[in-house]
C-alpha cells in the first residue's frame, strides 16, 4: 500500500515535470534565436563575401521562419536527435553523452570529498560553539565562498604542478601515454577498475584531484555552514533536551535524534550545490582542460551554436528534474513525516 | 630551525607520497616516447575537412598536416633567426614540376610518379581534378579562397592523363600558383569520396568529415573532439622530407596559464601561440625557447568609418592618426613582440615593401591643429570597439587610444563586443564607427591586401573606405606580375593615397609567437598562423 503511493508520489513528480521541460524547449529555442550574432556569418569563415554567407545560412537551415525551424526541431527532438552541433562538428547527443560524465565525475568527486570534510565540521562546530573547530570552520567557509574557483584551480596548479611537480600535468582527464578505458558508465575511474586495470585507475584519479579539490574548497562553505546551523537549532529543541534528561547516551542523542533531524536542510541544500557546481564547472574545466559540459556550453554559446546551447539546457533540465526527484525521495527516507498522505 | 632535520623530514614527506598515486612526482607521469611530440593549443578542431560548411580556422592546421597541395613555399631565416615561410620561393608537393604556356592562360602539372594515398593507391590528376572542382563548387570560404587565384570553375580543371593536370586560367595572375599553395586546394582520394557520395552530399563532406584520406605527411590516428588529435608518420611520404617524428599529439588546453606552465615545465613540447606577455616573459626569464616572427600582411589597424560624420572629414582622421599613442601601445599592448607602423620619414613611400609605417606619430598639436580645422574642433563623442575574442591586445590598445583621443577633446566611449557578434556588426554591417580591426592576408602582397580592405563591400573593409581611384588602381595591380614596369609606381601610389586618407590607422604589425622546450628544433612561421608539425625535429646535441 505505502509502497503503492511512493511510486504514485514519484509518478505524479515525473508528470509535473513535463510541463516545465515543454516551457524550457520553448523559451531556449526562442533565447538562442534573441542571441546577438549572426551563425551563417561565424560559420562562412575568414574570408567569405555575402553571396558565401546566404549560401551557409541556406545549408543551416537558418534562412526558414522561425515557427518552420521550431517545427523542425520539434521533430528531431521526437526522433531523440539533439540536431548538429556546428562549432564542433558532432551531433550534440554524442557529445553530451561523453562530456556529461566528464563534468558529473568531476563534480561528484568534489561533492563526495566535500561532504566528507564539511559534515564532520559542521557537527564538530555546532556541538562546540567557539571552539577552535568552531573558528576553522568560520575560516574554512569565508574563505571557500570568497576565492573564486578560478584563482583556488590556478594556485593549486602553480603550487603542486608547477613549483612542487606532485601533481600529474593538468592536461584533461588522462595523461597523454594512457588510453582511455572502455566507455560503461562514461567515468574514467569506475570505467577502469570494471576493467580491471588499475594503472589507469591510478592515472585517472591523480588527474581528477586537483580539479576535484578546487571544487570541494568552493562547495565545502554551504554545506558546513548549513550542518552547523541546522545542528545548533535542532541541539537546542525540546526532544534533544527531553531525550538527555531520559539519560540517552551522548552519541545515541547526537546522532539518531539531531543530527537526523538537522539531514533535511542539509540535503536541500546539497541538491541546490550540486546543481550550482554543475554549472561553476566551467572555469575549473578551462584550468584543467576538462573536457566537461561546462566548457562545451560557453564555446557553443559564444558562436551561437544553436543546436549546442539548446542540448546542453536541454539536458541540464532533465538532470534537475532528476536531481530534484532524488532529493524528494531521500526526503521521504529521511523523514517518515513527509511525503506519503494516505 | 634545526635545517637538517627539517630537509630529511621534507625528504620523509616525499618518499611517502610515492605511496599515493597522485603525489607522484610528475616527472614519472608523462613520459612520452622519444619519437612523440607533444603540442598545447588553445583552440579547438572542429573538422577534419576544410572545405566542410562551418570547419572553424583552428582545424586547418589538419589539412596543413595530413593532406598535400600540389605546391607549397620553401622557407628562409628572418634577420632574427625564425624560419618562416618565402612565399618567394614555391616548392613542389604533389606536383614534380610545373610548367605556365607561353600565353600566360594555362599551368601544367606532372605529379611526382610514386605518391600514394595512405590506403595504397597512387594519386592521379583525376584526384586533383576532383579535389579542385570540389573546392570551387562546395561555397563558402574555400570557394571564395580559391577565387582570390582566379580558380572559379571545374571547367578550368583538366586531368590529361593520369600524371598530367592543366588549370586553365580565365586570366593571366600572379596569384594563381600561390594560392595553390595555401590550405584550401588539397588532394584527397576521389575513389573513396565518389563512393561516399551520396545525393545530398555530392562531395561527401559528412565522410570526410570524420574519416580523411590524403597523402600527407601525418595520418589521424585518432581524434577526440574538444580533447585532442593524435598524428601518425605517413612513412611513405613523398610530398617533402620525412618528419622526425612518428607521433604527434595536439591537446586542446583552454587556459593559457595552463599552457604556459606545461611548456615551463617540459611536460609538453610546444605551446602553440602565446601572448606577447607570455612570450616576454618567458624569453626574459629563459624557461622557454620563444620564436616569433611578424605575421606577413597583417596589420592591427584601428579604423574610422566613413558611413559616420566626424570621420567623413580626411582631417578628423588625421588628427586621429596623429593622436594615438604608439610606442605606449606598442610596449604595454603588443609588449614589443611586434614590428612598428608608425613614424615613416615620408608621405611618399619609398619602396613598394607591405606594410611599411605611415608618416604618422604622436603629435597631439598637430591633431589638435587638424582639428581645429573642422567642423569638429569642439570635440565630439564616439564609441571605441573592439572584438572580445582579440581582448588579450584589444583592450589595453583601446584604453590608450581612448586616453589620446581625450587630449584632443574627443571622447571615446569603449564597447568590447562578443565574438559571436563581431563579425556581423563590424565586417558584415559595416556599422561600427570607430574600431580595432586585424585582418592578415594569406597571399603576401600588398595588392591582395588593400583588395581585401580598401575597395567599397570588401569584407574587411570595415572603414567604408570609398574611393574611384584607389579601386582603379587595386583593379590594375592585383592580377599583374609584380616584375611589370607598371606595378610600383601603381603600387606606390596606392599606400600613398592610404597614407593620406588614413581610412585604417596601423599601430602595428603583430607577431606570432610559441614557446618550445630547448629541445624542440626546427619551428617554422606560417601565413595561415597554424602550426605546421612537419618542419619540427629534435634538437641535435
Amino acid at each position: 500500500m505505502a509502497r503503492a503511493s511512493k511510486l504514485a508520489v514519484i509518478g505524479e513528480r515525473l508528470a509535473q515535470a513535463l510541463p516545465a521541460l515543454a516551457g524550457i524547449v520553448i523559451v531556449t529555442f526562442l533565447l538562442t534565436r534573441a542571441l546577438p550574432g549572426d551563425p551563417a556569418v561565424q560559420f562562412a569563415g575568414p574570408a567569405a563575401d555575402a553571396k558565401s554567407i546566404e549560401e551557409i545560412r541556406k545549408s543551416l537551415g537558418l534562412d526558414r521562419s522561425l515557427p518552420e525551424q521550431f517545427f523542425i526541431y520539434l521533430g528531431q527532438l521526437v526522433r531523440g536527435d539533439l540536431g548538429q552541433s556546428i562549432s564542433t562538428g558532432q551531433p550534440v547527443l554524442s557529445e553530451l553523452v561523453q562530456r556529461l560524465p566528464a563534468s558529473l565525475e568531476l563534480t561528484l568527486a568534489a561533492l563526495a570529498l566535500s561532504i566528507s570534510i564539511a559534515l564532520p565540521l559542521g557537527i564538530l562546530a555546532a556541538t562546540r560553539p567557539d571552539s577552535w573547530v568552531d573558528h576553522l570552520c568560520r575560516f574554512v567557509t569565508t574563505a571557500g565562498v570568497s576565492l573564486p574557483t578560478f584563482f583556488t584551480g590556478l594556485a593549486l596548479v602553480y603550487v603542486f604542478y608547477y613549483l612542487l611537480g606532485l601533481a600529474p600535468a593538468p592536461m584533461g582527464r588522462l595523461d597523454i601515454v594512457v588510453l582511455s578505458p572502455p566507455a560503461v558508465t562514461g567515468f574514467y575511474t569506475i570505467d577502469a577498475l570494471l576493467n580491471g586495470d588499475p594503472a589507469t585507475f591510478r592515472a585517472a584519479l591523480a588527474q581528477l584531484v586537483l580539479p576535484a579539490v578546487t571544487l570541494a574548497l568552493f562547495t565545502l562553505a554551504p554545506i558546513a555552514r548549513m550542518t552547523r546551523g541546522a545542528m545548533l537549532q535542532v541541539l537546542g529543541a525540546d526532544f534533544v533536551r527531553t531525550a538527555r534528561a531520559a539519560g540517552l547516551s551522548g552519541r545515541k542523542v547526537l546522532f539518531t535524534y539531531a543530527f537526523r533531524n538537522a539531514l533535511l536542510p542539509v540535503i536541500t541544500t546539497l541538491g541546490m550545490v550540486f546543481s550550482f557546481t554543475l554549472g561553476a564547472n566551467v572555469l575549473v574545466e578551462k584550468v584543467f582542460a576538462w573536457p566537461g559540459v561546462g566548457s562545451y556550453a560557453i564555446e557553443a554559446l559564444v558562436v551561437s551554436d544553436y543546436a549546442a546551447v539548446q542540448g546542453f539546457v536541454l539536458a541540464m533540465a532533465i538532470l534537475f528534474v532528476a536531481l530534484n526527484l532524488l532529493i524528494d525521495i531521500a526526503y521521504t527516507l529521511v523523514d517518515p513525516r513527509i511525503g506519503v498522505e494516505d | 630551525m634545526h635545517r637538517r632535520k627539517f630537509l630529511a623530514g621534507a625528504g620523509a614527506a616525499v618518499a611517502g607520497s610515492e605511496l599515493l598515486p597522485f603525489l607522484k612526482s610528475s616527472a614519472a607521469w608523462a613520459q612520452a616516447p622519444a619519437d612523440t611530440l607533444v603540442v598545447a593549443t588553445g583552440t579547438t578542431i572542429n573538422s577534419l575537412d576544410l572545405h566542410r560548411v562551418g570547419t572553424n580556422r583552428p582545424s586547418y592546421q589538419v589539412t596543413v598536416n595530413i593532406y598535400d597541395r600540389l605546391l607549397s613555399f620553401g622557407t628562409k631565416t628572418t634577420p632574427e633567426g625564425a624560419v618562416v615561410y618565402d612565399y618567394a620561393k614555391l616548392e613542389g608537393e604533389l606536383a614534380e614540376s610545373w610548367e605556365t604556356a607561353p600565353d600566360g592562360l594555362s599551368i601544367t602539372f606532372k605529379l611526382k610518379p610514386n605518391a600514394t594515398f595512405w590506403d595504397g593507391t597512387p594519386v592521379t590528376a583525376a584526384d586533383v581534378k576532383w579535389s579542385f572542382d570540389r573546392a570551387v563548387s562546395l561555397g563558402g570560404f574555400p570557394t571564395v579562397q580559391m577565387r582570390a587565384g582566379g580558380l572559379v570553375k571545374p571547367e578550368q580543371f583538366e586531368a590529361v592523363d593520369d600524371r598530367t593536370f592543366r588549370i586553365q586560367l580565365l586570366r593571366k595572375s600572379k596569384l594563381t600558383l600561390p594560392d595553390l599553395a595555401v590550405p584550401v586546394p588539397f588532394v584527397l582520394s576521389s575513389r573513396i569520396g565518389k563512393a561516399k557520395a551520396t545525393e545530398k552530399d555530392p562531395w561527401a563532406t559528412e565522410h570526410f568529415h570524420r574519416n580523411p584520406m590524403g597523402s600527407g605527411a601525418y595520418k589521424v590516428e585518432r581524434w577526440d573532439p574538444g580533447q585532442q588529435i593524435v598524428y601518425v608518420r605517413n612513412d611513405k611520404w613523398t610530398g617533402g622530407a620525412l618528419p622526425a617524428y612518428r607521433r604527434v599529439i595536439i591537446r586542446e588546453i583552454p587556459a593559457q596559464a595552463t599552457r604556459r606552465a606545461l611548456v615551463e615545465r617540459g611536460d609538453v613540447h610546444l605551446a602553440f601561440e602565446v601572448p606577447a606577455k607570455d612570450a616576454k616573459e618567458m624569453m626574459a626569464k629563459g624557461s622557454a625557447t620563444v620564436i616569433g616572427a611578424p605575421i606577413d600582411n597583417c596589420l592591427h589597424v584601428l579604423c574610422p568609418n566613413l558611413a559616420f560624420e566626424p570621420f567623413k572629414d580626411k582631417r578628423v582622421r588625421q588628427a586621429i592618426a596623429y593622436a594615438v599613442p604608439y610606442q605606449q601601445i606598442f610596449d604595454q599592448a603588443a609588449y614589443g613582440r611586434g614590428a612598428k607602423m608608425w613614424g615613416g620619414a615620408s608621405t611618399e613611400p619609398q619602396s613598394i615593401a607591405w606594410p611599411q609605417p605611415f608618416p604618422y606619430d604622436t603629435n597631439i598639436d598637430k591633431a589638435k591643429d587638424l582639428l581645429s580645422q573642422t567642423a569638429f574642433k569642439d570635440g565630439f563623442e564616439v564609441p571605441l570597439s573592439f572584438d572580445l575574442g582579440t581582448a588579450e591586445w584589444g583592450e589595453p590598445t583601446a584604453l590608450l587610444i581612448q586616453e589620446g583621443l581625450a587630449k584632443i577633446g574627443i571622447t571615446a566611449k569603449i564597447e568590447k563586443i562578443p565574438g559571436a557578434n563581431w563579425r556581423t556588426v563590424a565586417l558584415v554591417e559595416k556599422k561600427l564607427p570607430l574600431h580595432l580591426e586585424n585582418f592578415g592576408g594569406w597571399l603576401n602582397t600588398p595588392c591582395y591586401y588593400f583588395f581585401w580592405s580598401y575597395i567599397k563591400g570588401a569584407l574587411f573593409n570595415s572603414s567604408n573606405y570609398d574611393d574611384a581611384e584607389m579601386k582603379e588602381l587595386i583593379d590594375a595591380t592585383l592580377h599583374l606580375d609584380m616584375n611589370d614596369p607598371a606595378y610600383t609606381p601603381k603600387i606606390k601610389r596606392m599606400i600613398a593615397k592610404a597614407f593620406d586618407d588614413v581610412p585604417r590607422i596601423p599601430l602595428w604589425q603583430p607577431y606570432l609567437d610559441s614557446a618550445m622546450r630547448k629541445d624542440v628544433d626546427g619551428y617554422t612561421s606560417w601565413f595561415h598562423r597554424q602550426p605546421d608539425v612537419r618542419y619540427l625535429t629534435p634538437k641535435k646535441a
